[in-house]
């Protein structure tokens, strides 16, 4: 056993309301940059639809993520290391900037310069790459929020698999999720298996996946390997970037951006134990059926005496320690079983974990539109149906789905009991295999969603953190070169440009004089 | 021999051996950020994979050919059986396809570089700049190879290796070698020679990294790294 820690998230969708805050955060904090206009390290996505970037789930199209070779081996879908080499020159699975959008403004001056006319003035887009101006927007980062468009374009979505979509065709018929994305920081990472010159990398303290910028030659195999399409090709600087997990702010012990700001406090962080040397083992089990039960069995219980004594003999800190015990991921994900990874079929152990979503449900269940099985209602004659979930979240399996979904029903019967009636609804838990502890402690994190429930972080121990908010819009995350673009403008021999940007003492003294 | 002929041959092939491998060094010590291919393929799929695998494919067939047919010395050919007249008609016929396939794959590259809207705002001149330079580098070897039908014995094709084994093996007088072979030749030497000097200057360095990548074959799928 190598037990190993990482800061693992998960995402309540149920409570999602789609509004883009976390997209807008990040976006603003980290990818408001020249050759990243067009890169979301985070975004969200209206379900069904087919994404950004287009159709990123099929990956009959992108050959993301793993596959099994016949003898029983794992190897990214998109080949083995010789083809990964000889596709060097020209990467057949690499997405074009139009798959994502080409990153436009608008010629808002015009409108402030437009000679006096009949009509209006407008503000025509602007290219963000050539500067020129575009006849015509064909698709933007969230192209299809809140269904837009019609239904044979968004029912392309992947999750449709083994679903009659055509019934959820029609207006009434209609279902609506949202799924806010970010980088999976995979415990099996395709895009780190994927890299030529070996820049990407696991980092061993917290899991967090990064790209070494200055090792990145800009071989773009990681865009490809990774099925979530979440490493983005800067186009200005030729490197790779990707969702960083908002290290600096890990390390101080904060939560991400994305989680910081979501307004509905969808987002939880809390450390997770796993055995490092289980990882192989649980990427490659045959039936993608079994790939999410096969990853919680890596997981390990921080309550374990065990498994305590083998995290200390790997040197993980007692705070980190501490921390999993109070772990809401690991609530959510193992003790109540309601949180799912993204596609565990592609058989990189993701490690932002989805809870189904059920408000949709739960309304038509009272207005006496659906069956009831006992005294909950009937999951399986739901809204969204269960096998476009079990798609997306458990490969395809459908039975935990409906138990997680009971559970949040099961839920709800209990505490409307308590608090409406003043007779707690334990046959509802029991029905679920739920305690009534469970269940208080469930509708705590769930519906209260306390700050200091939502995010247990141990800091990292590194005594000076940077002010990211001064970051914002500089530099982004190059070390070494400074703000370089890879133009010097100065001679090769001549000053070194200054490799910290921001000088750590005067960022004090201004705080403490501001 | 006129000093500028000895200048060009005997002793700017060092200073350019020496800009290259000083040049790539120190580029890579101080400003690895800038150390990266350079692709613009996510820009525009259309025409790169074609162009790409043709030209590099073509100029690494010619890269590796000049290296084996300069520098091994002729003795070492004989001794397989292969005389001077075979081995230059076997250099001219694999050269020529290897150098038609790289003219084919970089008139698509320029062209899309030149043409298309996205990859022109995106160049630095100098990404135009080694592109053209390959281009004629490539067309003087091209035209060099009518030049070497007239002469089939293989003397020029000697004298030239000679004169790149005396070179790399530090021994003077190499550029005495090549006093009295054609023009087109010396002309492709110099471009040639050039792109050397160039090469750490440029996006070539990625070269380096190409043969680096090698090492790929035999890691591990998986990296972890502790924190800096």
């Amino acid at each position: 056993m190598k037990v190993r820690a990482q800061i693992a998230m998960v995402l309540n969708l149920d409570k999602c309301i789609g509004c883009h805050t976390c997209s807008v955060t990040c976006k603003n904090v980290w990818t408001s940059r020249e050759g990243m206009e067009y890169a979301w390290f985070n975004n969200v996505e209206s379900k069904p639809g087919i994404g950004y970037p287009k159709q990123w789930e099929n990956q009959d199209v992108w050959n993301g993520g793993w596959k099994l070779k016949g003898d029983g081996k794992l190897e990214p879908r998109q080949g083995s290391r010789l083809k990964i080499l000889a596709n060097i020159f020209g990467n057949p699975n690499l997405p074009e900037i139009d798959d994502y959008y080409e990153p436009f403004t608008y010629d808002y001056q015009h409108l402030q310069k437009a000679p006096l006319s009949e009509t209006p003035p407008t503000a025509r887009p602007i290219s963000a790459i050539t500067g020129e101006k575009m006849d015509k927007i064909h698709w933007g980062p969230n192209w299809e929020d809140d269904l837009g468009g019609e239904f044979a374009s968004r029912s392309r979505d992947k999750n449709f698999d083994n679903v009659q979509k055509e019934m959820h065709s029609t207006f009434e018929n209609t279902f609506l999720m949202y799924l806010p994305r970010l980088c999976e920081h995979c415990l099996n990472p395709t895009c780190v298996a994927s890299c030529p010159s070996g820049s990407i990398y696991k980092r061993e303290e917290d899991g967090i996946v990064l790209v070494d910028q200055d090792k990145c030659r800009g071989w773009r195999m990681c865009v490809s390997g990774c099925p979530y399409k979440k490493i983005y090709f800067n186009w200005k600087s030729g490197k790779a970037e990707k969702c960083i997990f908002c290290y600096p702010r890990i390390e101080a012990g904060q939560p991400t951006v994305c989680s910081e700001s979501c307004v509905g406090r969808i987002r939880y962080l809390g450390v997770i134990l796993y055995d490092a040397d289980r990882i192989e083992e649980a990427a490659s089990v045959s039936d993608e059926k079994e790939l999410y039960e096969a990853q919680l069995k890596i997981f390990l219980d921080p309550k374990d005496p065990e498994v305590i004594a083998a995290a200390r003999a790997e040197g993980i800190p007692e705070a980190w320690l501490e921390a999993a015990v109070a772990s809401p991921v690991y609530k959510m994900a193992i003790d109540w079983k309601i949180a799912f990874p993204l596609h565990p079929e592609y058989r990189t152990l993701p490690m932002v974990w989805y809870v189904p979503p059920l408000s949709p449900i739960q309304s038509a269940a009272e207005s006496g539109q659906m069956g009831m099985n006992g005294i909950i209602p009937d999951t399986k004659s739901l809204r969204i149906p269960i096998t476009y979930l079990a798609n997306l979240l458990t490969g395809g399996k459908e039975k935990p789905i409906v138990t997680a979904l009971d559970r949040l029903l099961a839920m709800r019967a209990y505490m409307r009991g308590k608090s409406v009636e003043g007779i707690p609804n334990t046959a509802a838990l029991d029905q679920v295999g739920l305690s009534s502890a469970q269940a208080d402690e469930m509708y705590r994190y769930l519906a209260i969603a306390n700050y200091e429930d939502r995010f247990v972080i141990p800091s990292g121990h590194r005594e000076e953190a940077l002010n990211t908010f001064e970051e914002k819009s500089s530099c982004g995350f190059t070390f070494g070169n400074g703000c370089s673009d890879g133009v010097s403008k100065t001679t090769l021999f001549g000053n070194r440009k200054n490799a910290v940007p921001v000088d750590l003492s005067q960022l004090h003294a201004k705080k403490k004089t501001g | 021999m006129s000093h500028l002929h000895n200048f060009l041959f005997g002793i700017y092939p060092y200073i350019a051996l020496a800009i290259f491998f000083l040049g790539s060094l120190i580029r890579f010590d101080r400003e690895q950020y800038s150390w990266k291919s350079d692709s613009s393929q996510m820009l525009r799929l259309r025409q790169l994979r074609l162009g790409s695998n043709l030209f590099h494919i073509g100029i690494l067939f010619l890269f590796f050919g000049h290296a084996a047919g300069l520098l091994t010395p002729h003795q070492v050919y004989e001794a397989f059986g292969l005389s001077t007249p075979n081995k230059q008609m076997l250099a001219i016929i694999s050269g020529g396809l290897a150098g038609l396939i790289c003219l084919a794959g970089i008139l698509i590259l320029l062209c899309r570089r030149l043409c298309d809207a996205r990859i022109r705002a995106t160049s630095k001149p100098m990404d135009i700049f080694i592109l053209l330079w390959i281009l004629v580098t490539l067309l003087l070897g091209l035209i060099s190879i009518f030049y070497s039908l007239q002469h089939k014995e293989g003397g020029v094709m000697l004298a030239l290796g000679a004169w790149a084994q005396h070179i790399v093996t530090f021994r003077g007088g190499a550029a005495e070698f090549i006093v009295g072979v054609d023009a087109i030749y010396r002309i492709h030497l110099l471009f040639g020679m050039t792109l050397f000097v160039l090469f750490p200057f440029s996006r070539l360095v990625h070269v380096w990294s190409g043969f680096a990548a090698t090492t790929y074959v035999t890691r591990a799928w998986q990296l972890v790294r502790p924190r800096g």
